[in-house]
């Protein structure tokens, strides 16, 4: 856990999220989660596959609404809010790592850094562009700037894609399997990026894995088994630990 | 906007195969449109030009005389056998009252009376019917221009002088500086010079008509003082009709505009507007179509992409926009090339083609097309902006 003063980013309370409403085939995946997550705080959301992980991840990350319950980002209450409400804290807090890199193909990697400001603002200015050359720079892909997310390797997309979630400096950064896909070296590589800038930036940091050494890397470790939280382990041995 | 533009001449540029193809199809569209609107109005200006090169746009004249029947009392049936009245010439009455009055007509730019009537062309042996046509020739020619159609000598129509047509000319073997006897009914002559010859390009017009000083008419065909029939032009040919029918309610005469007078030829411009119409209307349905295929195409490959910028916050407002805004620079750019290529084949028709007429290709269509073209690029682009706004997130980062 992390230290009591730091504010918290995230809260849920009572979340429930069901499928096919009102349908014989009405089905609830999420049955009234409870969980807090504050800023420095390095956590691993694991369980097997189908328990809701992914489920979870878009309603923390306010792709998807909650059946009901309810789900604080810096204590600001989201349920009720309508898609621009949304968009905006998406916009303004959040950052995404998807499995698949799932960058832009049309655009540089410089430019797809730049991505979640331009669409905030418009066209960067010169301090926007230096913070997102730096943010290249700090996850190990300067001069890249103007390379097109084919001619990258995948460890090296996966990067740009860390860069590309942390240039809003959100409060809070969303993970979904950032290492499905690559081999253990480079895996074990994105982690201690991740880590980093966690510690530099003080965001709170939530990674779905399936991988338990990458896992037993962070601080703690949530398990989610068929829509309920089933273990919910410290690692104490890594707290504050920058690899 | 900046990043929505960005973004979609980014998509548009990465499909860049599809985006030429498109663009191909939008110019081919534009350009058949730019050439047929050109053929058509250029072709429609011409016979226009043509027809009142020899014509009043309105011309007034008396009513013709129709027989009073007696009135019948109740319950009495009458069986009538009607000839109806042979139409002698008649003068307008007052006629320079009435033409003080429409020339005071807002739309009216010239007025001209003229008093007309058949007569013989005699010389020699050989007789011919003509046309007397009296004119005041300072007013007429801003009617019709026969100066402009001067084959020899002048247009010069006063007492005692005459100009005819080329094919009379020709029929009698006549010269500048001939003389030509006219005979009217009841023995009335006129021996006039010939100082002038045109051709009209209306062989019925250049064969019958004989230009006269109105005096020397009027006595020619013993009208004296009289006019019987008073042309006019107007600002707009197209508003003739309704000029007409203004007069008629003013002066209670007989008022036809060049587009009654010649309205065989009127309903053949309209079916061939109308059909130019129909063919453009489909012409830009197709390309519109064309335009909305790949731009929801484009929805469906980029499904992912919409996904992730939807994902880091991008707004639906925005989405939508990228999509309009490619549907824009498809319809602008796939235009001017279009009005350029539809500007090159009317410029081949010109030089090439059959040289029956000249068509002068306006300048002004190009915005026209372009802007229309625009604004179907980004009506087109409606349902797939639509779409890819609306696009789930969740559902839209987990498409493969």
């Amino acid at each position: 856990m992390s230290e009591a003063l730091d504010p918290t980013v995230l809260r849920l309370e009572g979340l429930r999220k069901s499928y096919n409403i009102g349908l014989p085939t009405e089905l609830e995946v999420l049955h009234g989660l409870n969980m807090t997550l504050r800023a420095h705080d390095f956590s691993a959301l694991v369980g097997p596959s189908g328990s809701g992980k992914s489920t979870l991840l878009n309603l923390i990350g306010l792709l998807d609404q909650p059946t009901s319950g309810e789900l604080y980002l810096l204590d600001q209450a989201t349920r009720e809010l309508d898609d621009e409400g949304r968009t905006k804290i998406r916009r303004e807090s959040i950052g995404f790592v998807f499995q698949f890199h799932h960058l832009i193909e049309a655009f540089s990697s410089l430019e797809n850094v730049l991505m979640p400001l331009m669409v905030k603002g418009g066209r960067p200015n010169d301090e926007q562009t230096k913070w997102a050359v730096h943010l290249l720079d700090a996850v190990g892909l300067k001069g890249f700037e103007r390379k097109k997310p084919s001619e990258l390797s995948g460890g090296q997309q996966q990067r740009v894609a860390i860069a590309r979630a942390l240039v809003t400096r959100p409060a809070l950064l969303l993970a979904d399997e950032p290492t499905g896909n690559l081999d253990t070296q480079t895996a074990a590589h994105i982690f201690e990026l991740l880590r980093h800038f966690n510690q530099e930036f003080g965001c709170a940091v939530l990674i779905v894995t399936h991988d338990p050494r990458l896992s037993e890397t962070c601080d703690h470790t949530i398990t989610l088994v068929d829509g309920r939280f089933t273990g919910d382990k410290d690692n104490e041995d890594n707290k504050g630990n920058e690899s | 906007m900046w990043i929505e533009f960005n973004i979609a001449l980014k998509f548009l540029r990465q499909g860049i195969a599809q985006t030429i193809l498109i663009l191909v199809g939008i110019a081919v569209g534009v350009s058949v449109i730019v050439f047929i609107t050109t053929l058509v109005t250029g072709l429609q200006d011409n016979i226009v030009n043509r027809t009142l090169g020899t014509q009043a746009h309105i011309q007034v004249k008396p009513y013709e005389e129709i027989n009073r029947q007696a009135t019948i009392t109740e319950g009495v049936r009458q069986l009538a056998l009607e000839d109806k009245r042979s139409q002698q010439l008649r003068s307008i009455n007052n006629w320079q009252e009435v033409m003080v009055a429409l020339e005071g007509l807002p739309d009216v730019t010239a007025v001209s009376p003229v008093v007309s009537g058949p007569a013989f062309a005699r010389r020699g042996a050989a007789t011919m019917a003509v046309s007397v046509i009296g004119i005041d020739p300072e007013r007429y020619e801003r009617i019709i221009s026969i100066s402009d159609d001067m084959t020899s000598g002048v247009f010069r129509v006063v007492a005692g002088d005459t100009v005819i047509g080329s094919k009379l000319a020709s029929d009698l073997g006549l010269r500048v500086g001939s003389k030509l006897r006219l005979e009217a009914g009841g023995n009335r002559t006129a021996l006039v010079t010939i100082t002038g010859i045109f051709e009209l390009g209306v062989r019925e017009l250049d064969s019958r008509f004989v230009y006269l000083d109105l005096k020397q008419a009027q006595a020619l065909l013993g009208l004296y003082g009289g006019v019987t029939v008073i042309d006019l032009t107007v600002k707009d040919i197209f508003d003739a009709s309704r000029v007409s029918d203004q007069i008629d309610r003013l002066t209670n005469l007989k008022s036809e505009s060049w587009m009654q007078i010649n309205s065989q030829l009127m309903n053949a411009l309209q079916s061939q507007s109308l059909s130019s119409n129909l063919i453009s209307f489909f012409v830009a349905l197709s390309v519109a179509l064309g335009i909305a295929s790949v731009l929801a195409i484009s929805v469906t490959q980029r499904t992912r992409e919409i996904g992730i910028l939807r994902a880091m916050g991008a707004r639906k407002a925005q989405m939508l926009r990228v999509f309009l805004i490619q549907g824009a620079i498809l319809g602008l750019f796939g235009s001017f090339a279009g009005a350029g290529a539809g500007w090159g084949m009317v410029w081949v028709f010109n030089e090439f083609g059959p040289r029956l007429f000249d068509i002068s290709p306006s300048l002004s269509i190009i915005p026209v097309a372009v802007s229309i073209a625009t604004i179907t690029g980004v009506l087109a682009a409606i349902a797939p902006a639509w779409r890819a706004s609306r696009l789930d997130p969740v559902a839209a980062i987990r498409y493969v």
